[in-house]
């Protein structure tokens, strides 16, 4: 594991991008191609020495230390390969747990692990999850990182796996709100940006593998790593739709089917993301 | 299918198939299915909210029925319904003030809802065009989602058909392309007859920095 002393080089670089953005940022149009390219440079070297890691290395404290009522540790957490098993769990979700009767992504299980395992209230699992430095961060970053090199692979085998892969098409595809925006609004046409931003085209399978194998991803401008959740309700924040729930059954079907459009992409997570 | 009629017409639907199978159109899902998710999932939501950011008014039920893409007798009605819509300044004045223009075109944030990144208090709503659209000259941190509009009032002029044509595709964009990904700016009460005045200024105006 690396040392923290180790990786305050690092983290200087992830704290001077946000500056070197806004530098780019001013590139001429014409230049727009350099400009990516100078963006990926910088990523590359940032996927070098990704504070991801120390998220990752929390979670895997996490993993192995007892807590809740019942003393546990979630080592025994089921999350679709079996107890315990990890490596390309996180490629194989979201999927049909048939102890819940529910097809469950990342974080939804391990809250149903979290309460049947350590014994903690759905509450308890669940509090503060979005903040820097919270046990689902921790937790996805290094259940992540456990399917490094595994291929997406969502499956499609149970007919509530179906259902929830049309659901998340149709939600897609759905415009709603003041702005009348649907995610297709801005990820189904490709080469688009927002201002400066690249928007990928979810529809395309290259382009929607190129995402969705970085995510879970450290958010330079935020200080923490986001998980699939926290990055959908952002969209949605943005769209000027209202907040949806946490482990809600629309961020769940949105999984379903961006995992299914990006199925054969190669799993990278911990990303590191603007 | 019959193919013998015309070459032409069986490419055009086998790529009319072709492309809405890479869509994932294999996947439907009834309404109603669709209705008890969204009321679970956005539980939270007020009755406000609900009614103006959850529900669908027509336009937007059929935009996502036809994947913003409606047949052409459809096309035709939301276009018609939408110049229907448009209302017109109390002044009767469709060229506003190019600077505030300007202003509401940069302004981003506004109008968000959310507990955990709440909208600081007094943030204003604006057009956030340079988003999608290339406009200003100078500016050159703008987004293609939509058209370059660098320019546009210098090829374009300010007769009184020009000044109402703008005026009523930022009010409502589908009155010139239905199911346009344009947000219906006026119809929406996003921004006001006033406001949208302006941001014809901004793209009409020689002095502005969209034509010099």
């Amino acid at each position: 594991m690396t040392s923290f002393a180790s990786m305050w080089p690092r983290l200087l670089l992830a704290l001077l991008l946000p500056c070197l953005w806004c530098i780019v940022a001013r590139a001429d149009d014409a230049q727009d191609a350099r400009t990516r390219e100078e963006i990926n440079k910088y990523r590359e070297m940032l996927q070098e020495g990704n504070p991801a890691e120390l998220s990752e290395a929390r979670g895997e404290e996490l993993w192995t230390t007892r807590a809740g009522p019942r003393n546990a540790t979630l080592e025994q957490c089921d999350l679709g390969l079996g107890p315990g098993k990890l490596e390309g769990a996180y490629a194989r979700l979201p999927r049909y747990f048939a102890d819940t009767r529910e097809v469950q992504d990342v974080e939804s299980r391990l809250v149903t692990c979290m309460v049947e395992l350590q014994g903690l209230t759905r509450e308890q699992a669940t509090r503060g999850w979005y903040q820097a430095n919270s046990d689902m961060e921790g937790l996805v970053t290094y259940i992540a990182g456990k399917s490094r090199g595994a291929s997406i692979e969502t499956p499609q085998v149970h007919p509530a796996e179906r259902d929830m892969n049309a659901l998340g098409n149709a939600l897609f595809f759905r415009r709603s709100g003041p702005l009348d925006f649907s995610c297709a609004t801005c990820h189904s046409q490709p080469d688009r940006r927002i201002r400066l931003q690249e928007v990928r085209d979810l529809l395309l399978p290259e382009d929607a593998r190129i995402v969705l194998t970085q995510w879970p991803a450290y958010r330079v401008s935020q200080g923490q790593v986001w998980t699939m959740e926290r990055r959908l309700m952002d969209c949605m924040r943005q769209m000027r739709w209202p907040e949806p729930g946490y482990l809600s059954e629309a961020l769940i079907a949105l999984q379903v089917f961006l995992q299914k459009q990006a199925a054969g992409g190669v799993m990278q997570a911990p990303g590191i993301k603007r | 299918m019959h193919c013998v009629n015309s070459k032409l017409v069986c490419t055009l639907l086998l790529i009319g198939w072709f492309g809405s199978a890479m869509a994932g159109e294999d996947a439907t899902v009834d309404a109603e299915r669709l209705q008890d998710a969204l009321r679970r999932s956005f539980s939270g939501a007020t009755p406000e909210e609900w009614k103006t950011r959850v529900e669908q008014d027509r336009n937007q039920t059929l935009c996502s029925r036809y994947r913003n893409a409606p047949p052409p007798d459809i096309a035709a009605a939301i276009s018609a319904e939408a110049l229907s819509s448009v209302r017109y300044p109390e002044s009767n004045k469709l060229l506003g003030d190019w600077k505030k223009g300007e202003q509401l075109a940069m302004i981003s944030g506004g109008g968000q809802v959310s507990r955990i990144v709440p909208d600081p208090a007094g943030t204003r709503r604006g057009g956030n065009c340079f988003a999608c659209h290339a406009l200003s000259v100078k500016e050159v941190a703008a987004g293609n989602l939509g058209p370059v509009l660098t320019g546009f009032g210098k090829a374009r002029g300010t007769s009184t058909e020009t000044v109402r044509y703008t005026y009523e595709k930022i009010y409502n964009a589908q009155a010139y392309f239905a199911c346009s990904f344009m947000p219906r700016f006026g119809h929406n009460g996003w921004l006001t007859p006033d406001q949208i005045a302006d941001l014809v200024a901004f793209l009409l105006d020689p002095q502005s920095p969209v034509n010099r």
